[in-house]
């Protein structure tokens, strides 16, 4: 319990230090990292938790971030309630969708939220005089918290924290008597129902818990970007968040986040080589399928019980 | 009183009648076995009490209270617990997590979102002592994927009684499993409180005469004969379809 | 007479919703993976038709090269990819999805970013006279084909030794695999039809909506609609899901052009609160 205290203790200290040590280029990146970590553990307590394999999570982020930015760039709103707005109405979206995609299971489930989720992309590309369709929204001032968190460092201690703040509340989810009900559902549905549990409304829980924080992603991503556009809803937002959370290692919490960090770097560190982004990204699919199945933290695993045996 | 009541309960599946006007009624504390041969509608007859299927006509009452309609998780927190033929336990959790998930349900700990499961002690000490209670302390960390098939029978049985349930439903608990594992199940059906009313599904004649206060024998979807085991044994039809090769 | 003419437009774009969806229903029903390259095969279809019909100017060697490439190409994908993942549904995806974008970035790589619309076979460019207003005929010769597939693929499922197989296949796997099947070559040869009926919708479809970046995933989420709607694993739901989704979208178009997803999805969400699998599905 000590050890883990320190670590933690110690990985504040180093995303603390983080503006007075890497370049402004590397800090932004990082707080693009952060979002992403939140936005692929969001899922993760879905697929991995849960076993309900969404390909169209985009949803929640990308509404999320649209209704920030609507708020902020038609309406003038003050960030006080267009964050917590956003927020709500990504969760509100969320429970809609889960009513409509929870009477579904397995592949249906898979095309039915990734229609829904286009949809919705198709309204954000084709209501062009609310959302200036494939333009997008330019003009998302960040938001002044008390202080204002218009400069890198200080939004991205405004990230952050909110991201640090989710993964505890999602920790201590999925570490609850509701997480480990979760579990359960995911095991064996019949076997939850026989002993008891009411296993849709967990469900339903568990996609608009798994919407809210997602929702909250998109917030800080549009915030990230001062600019919205069709592009954060579109179902390859979803894909790459799935992969996120498969190459991480699903059913973990700390998998989605090491996998968010490895697409995002290679990401940058791809794109700045050649413009076949999608290509190597495809690739690394396919690969990861191969390679990796259970993930980065499942290989490390394998490979640390196979040590330790010997 | 009368724990289980079925009522004339009738169950086609596209006009195929798997079911047809099945009449049963248990006393508390009573064991009740099902004997019958393969696709009498056991099975089905069990399902439809526990809910997993519903009944296309007829009435099931526990306890007094109209089942019929309700979904299976409603009837287990009326204290109706069950095994399946086909165990579905969590197999990538450890037995322990099995047997803590069933407390959970058992206590009605659901929508708990705030302090880690660990730190509930009571659920904690609970499912400790069923694990001592059990014999099942060593392999408590075990991957339930990785236990032995008789093993994972006897997790089964105790899941289904970590919730003292009211009345319990096994699916032929001993189907599959060596001699030395079914004497170990069957060893626990014994030690069961006798005010538990018990329902099981069994082909082994001995292992039904002797745990049953009173058999039922069923045969295409009816019950044919019922009553203590002079009365099975001497029943014409019975010998005819199922007992006729002895 | 405006009507029959909306009316046709909605039969001939359902015909080849039907083509694009049959494949996907086919390969779900046999092998319960749910392909999400299949967007991708009608777009890679349409290019090479395109290069096929500007090398060579026949339409109709468009119609026998693109497909046949293709369902190599989905031959090669469910060999040796595919395969070692039978009934895991996540790689599966993952897999999909990887060729879904490396298909979509070669095709920009290949063929550049600028949509295309293929010609029409100069035999089929003019148009009839229906009730005083001009119909192309090419339309009606994509119904006509249309028809003819849906007859060969029911007469190959209900009246060949293979359809057989491959209706027991869909039963049950392992009871096909018990009755000596070679299942293995089976679920690489629907794989392949499958890509096949998705690249002559792209050589068949380029006249009408042709193809472009994104076109993939407008087709591969059509084709959805059109299963969840028909239910998956079933010809017929294909053909009926396709007409449906066909017709919806044509008048959804005229009645509400600023909203026409949501004619297509609110039926389909209506469908889906009564039968979660479809019209003809099973679960």
């Amino acid at each position: 319990m000590r050890r883990y205290s320190l670590v933690i203790l110690l990985a504040i200290a180093i995303f603390a230090a983080l503006p007075y040590v890497l370049p402004t280029y590397y800090l932004s990146l990082t707080t693009k990292i952060l979002i992403f970590v939140l936005f692929a553990m969001s899922l993760d307590l879905l697929i991995g938790y849960t076993g309900l394999a969404s390909l169209g999570h985009a949803a929640f982020f990308g509404f999320g971030g649209y209704v920030v930015g609507l708020l902020v760039v038609r309406g003038q709103v003050s960030e006080w309630i267009a964050l917590p707005a956003g927020v709500a109405l990504a969760t509100a979206l969320g429970a809609l969708f889960a009513v409509l995609a929870l009477r579904a299971r397995g592949s249906y489930f898979l095309m039915i939220t990734l229609a829904l989720a286009q949809v919705v992309w198709g309204i954000a590309f084709g209501w062009r005089t609310l959302t200036g369709g494939d333009d997008g929204l330019p003009g998302v001032k960040r938001p002044t918290f008390i202080v204002s968190l218009a400069d890198e460092n200080s939004f991205y201690y405004f990230v952050l924290l909110m991201v640090g703040l989710s993964a505890l509340a999602l920790v201590a989810i999925v570490r609850s008597p509701f997480g480990h009900a979760l579990r359960g559902i995911r095991e064996s549905e019949t076997r939850m129902l026989a002993l008891g549990f009411n296993v849709w409304r967990h469900q339903f829980a568990a996609f608009v818990i798994s919407a809210a924080f997602a929702g909250l992603a998109g917030c800080l991503f549009v915030y990230n970007t001062r600019f919205v556009s069709p592009d954060v809803l579109h179902v390859v937002r979803s894909a790459e968040v799935l992969i996120m959370v498969i190459l991480g290692g699903v059913g973990t919490l700390l998998g989605p986040a090491i996998g968010a960090a490895v697409i995002i770097l290679l990401e940058d560190f791809v794109s700045s080589l050649t413009q076949r982004w999608l290509l190597i990204l495809g690739i690394v699919y396919v690969v990861t399928t191969l390679f990796a199945p259970r993930g980065l933290v499942g290989l490390y695993r394998d490979y640390f019980s196979r040590n330790r045996k010997r | 009183m009368i724990a289980l009541d079925i009522e004339n309960v009738t169950k086609s599946f596209g006009g195929v009648r798997a079911l047809t006007g099945v009449t049963l009624s248990l006393n508390e504390g009573e064991r009740l076995v099902l004997l019958g041969p393969n696709g009498a509608g056991k099975t089905t007859l069990f399902h439809s009490i526990s809910g997993n299927i519903l009944a296309s006509s007829g009435r099931i009452s526990l306890f007094g209270d109209d089942i019929t309609q309700l979904p299976p998780d409603a009837r287990a927190r009326l204290g109706l617990a069950r095994t399946f033929q086909i165990t579905n336990l969590f197999a990538q959790l450890t037995v322990l997590e099995n047997i803590l998930l069933a407390v959970c349900g058992a206590q009605k700990l659901t929508f708990k979102f705030v302090r880690p499961l660990d730190r509930y002690d009571d659920i904690q000490k609970r499912a400790r002592a069923l694990l001592e209670e059990w014999n099942l302390v060593d392999a408590a960390d075990r991957l339930v994927r990785n236990l032995s098939y008789g093993e994972q029978r006897q997790v089964e049985v105790v899941m289904a009684l970590s919730g003292e349930p009211r009345i319990l439903l096994l699916d032929e608990p001993t189907a599959g499993l060596s001699p030395a594992e079914t004497l170990r199940v069957m060893e626990m059906v014994r030690k069961l409180p006798r005010d538990m009313t018990i329902v099981m599904i069994e082909h082994d004649m001995d292992v039904a005469f002797e745990i049953a206060d009173r058999i039922a024998v069923m045969h295409q979807g009816r019950v044919i004969a019922e009553g203590d085991e002079a009365a099975i044994r001497g029943n014409q039809q019975v010998s005819d379809i199922y007992l006729g090769v002895e | 007479m405006i009507w029959v003419i909306h009316t046709l437009n909605g039969i001939s774009f359902g015909i080849l919703l039907f083509l694009l969806a049959a494949g996907l229903s086919l390969i779900y029903g046999l092998m319960k993976i749910l392909n999400l390259t299949h967007g991708s095969y009608y777009l890679v279809g349409a290019y090479i038709g395109s290069t096929v019909i500007a090398t060579t100017g026949s339409f109709i060697l468009a119609l026998i090269i693109a497909p046949i490439v293709v369902a190599a190409l989905g031959a090669v994908m469910e060999r040796f990819f595919l395969r070692q993942f039978h009934l895991d549904e996540l790689p599966q995806t993952l897999l999909t999805f990887g060729f879904l974008f490396i298909f979509a970035d070669l095709s920009l790589w290949i063929w550049g970013g600028d949509p295309i619309m293929l010609p029409k076979p100069a035999l089929f460019s003019r148009s009839i006279d229906i009730g005083g207003l001009g119909y192309p005929t090419y339309r009606l010769l994509l119904i006509g084909v249309g028809l003819l597939v849906a007859l060969i693929l029911w007469w190959f499922q209900e009246r060949t030794r293979v359809g057989a197989m491959l209706r027991a296949g869909v039963d049950d796997a392992e009871i096909a695999r018990a009755m000596g099947i070679d299942v293995s070559l089976l679920f690489t040869l629907v794989f392949a039809v499958g890509a096949l009926l998705a690249a002559l919708g792209g050589v068949l479809g380029g006249p009408i909506i042709g193809a472009g970046p994104g076109t993939d995933f407008d087709v591969m989420l059509l084709a959805f609609v059109v299963v969840i709607v028909g239910g998956l694993g079933s010809l017929r739901g294909a053909l009926v899901g396709g007409l449906v989704v066909g017709l919806l979208d044509n008048f959804g178009k005229i009645f509400f052009p600023e909203f026409a997803l949501f004619t297509i999805f609110v039926p389909m969400a209506v469908i889906l609160s009564f039968r979660p699998t479809g019209l003809f599905g099973r679960a």
